[in-house]
């Protein structure tokens, strides 16, 4: 009986795949209570804030300096918290 | 895409998605974040019921680009073991299975299958992400809790018994590679994984990662917390492989005791440590104390 099952339906057919999304669980943005102010003037591309998001929406630019992608920043503090110059202030929602 | 080349800052960038269902200042997403420098989408996790599994989000979508194998509690490191030998026999060797499991996953209920898969040598690299209690069901304890910490098992003294040492039980397997690591450290974490990568055989890493919800402190600390852990010796990083015990960059200066932080600064920062009495603190220190002397006796 396993025999016929495993040679009809080959076993790739019954594994469930689940695929790679942006936003599992919604726009996290609506979690926070506190929102991350970058101030560029101060930054000086240090990466910091951007290695340690938990989020993954920290990009810094060489030229730029850090912008944060609020739909789905949690609002955690750690970006604050980290930046060595002061750069990233949370201010209340 | 980025280079071997690139700094690490860039090469985090393209495997953990936004938006996961971690609770704010989660460490997990953090660790992710430098597997995915490591390996890229060529990994397959193997994910024991843990915080872990919720923080993917659930079917049909997933947090991260690579693979993910769900297993039941006890069985992470006999999945991840019969996947590597499957690659094997397939020839395939670009892929790397990442047996990816919590304290209680790994010092409690998955300890036998840990220690069977690492006693055959399966190719793996198990990290084992220690959060010091079973978070996902309501922060339990578990044997990995350190001694004197609230849970809501140790309600009223808080632990009475001292944490178990893990990375001391597999380098008694003999493996090729055994490490600890901190998320507040992730160069060094990288570089743990990058060796890790180049060793055939069974690896573990020991992952320290300060829960915020668990832990009892603001989100914004994980990685002061983590900081913390080591700076104050109570976390001591190191690598063991070809006998020989190799204390790593962010732990050698706290070799000398008298550069170590006082560990009253790790613990104020947790909640769950505040009813701690100073005869407890006393009792920390000695088995910090001891954790150095052993540490030292191997390297
Ligand atoms: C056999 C079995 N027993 C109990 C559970 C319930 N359970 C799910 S997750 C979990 C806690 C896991 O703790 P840990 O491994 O430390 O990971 P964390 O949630 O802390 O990240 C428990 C007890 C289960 N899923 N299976
Ligand atoms: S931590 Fe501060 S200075 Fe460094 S890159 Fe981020 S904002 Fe700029
Ligand atoms: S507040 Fe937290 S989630 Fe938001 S950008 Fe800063 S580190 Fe990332
Ligand atoms: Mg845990």
């Amino acid at each position: 009986m396993l025999n016929r099952i495993i040679v009809e339906k080959p076993i790739h057919n019954r594994i469930v795949v689940a695929k790679p999304k942006i936003g599992v669980a919604g726009k996290t943005g609506t979690w926070r209570t506190e929102k991350p102010l970058v101030d560029n003037s101060k930054c000086k591309k240090c990466y910091q804030c951007e290695i340690f998001c938990p989020v993954n929406v920290i990009r810094v630019d060489p030229n730029t300096g850090a912008t944060v992608d609020y739909d789905y920043c949690k609002g955690c503090g750690i970006c604050a918290e980290l930046c060595p110059f002061n750069a990233i202030r949370m201010e209340p929602e | 895409m980025y280079s071997r080349k690139s700094p690490l800052p860039y090469k985090m960038r393209d495997v953990v998605l936004p938006g996961d269902a971690a609770c704010p200042g989660c460490p997990i997403p953090i660790a992710w974040k430098v597997l995915g420098a490591v390996f890229g989408e060529k990994m397959i996790l193997v994910i024991p019921a843990c915080c872990s599994s919720v923080v993917v989000g659930p079917y049909p979508y997933s947090s991260i680009k690579a693979s993910v194998v769900h297993v039941a509690f006890a069985s992470a490191a006999a999945v991840a073991s019969g996947i590597a030998e499957a690659l094997e026999r397939r020839g395939i060797t670009d892929v790397y299975v990442v047996a990816w499991a919590g304290d209680g996953g790994t010092a409690d209920i998955g300890m036998a299958s840990l220690s069977g898969a690492a006693e055959r040598n399966h190719n793996i690299i198990y990290i084992m992400y220690d959060n010091e209690a079973y978070m996902n069901t309501g922060i339990q304890r578990s044997s990995a809790t350190p001694y004197g910490a609230w849970t809501t098992t140790t309600p009223i003294i808080g632990k009475t018994e001292h944490k178990k040492d893990v990375a001391k039980i597999m380098i008694a397997h003999g493996i090729p590679y055994v490490a600890t690591a901190s998320i507040g450290y992730p160069h060094d974490l990288y570089a743990k994984l990058e060796r890790a990568k180049s060793i055939h055989g069974f690896k573990f890493i020991h992952l320290h990662a300060p829960c915020p919800v668990g832990w009892r402190f603001d989100p914004r600390y994980t990685i002061k917390v983590a900081k913390l852990a080591v700076e104050t010796g109570m976390w001591i990083l190191y690598e063991y492989y070809d006998g020989k015990l190799r204390i790593s960059g962010p732990s050698k200066p706290f070799i000398d005791s008298k550069r170590r932080k006082p560990i009253e600064e790790y613990l104020k920062l947790q909640g769950r440590f505040r009813k701690i009495t100073p005869e407890k603190v006393e009792e920390i220190r000695k088995y910090v104390d001891e954790n150095w002397r052993w540490v030292k006796l191997l390297s």
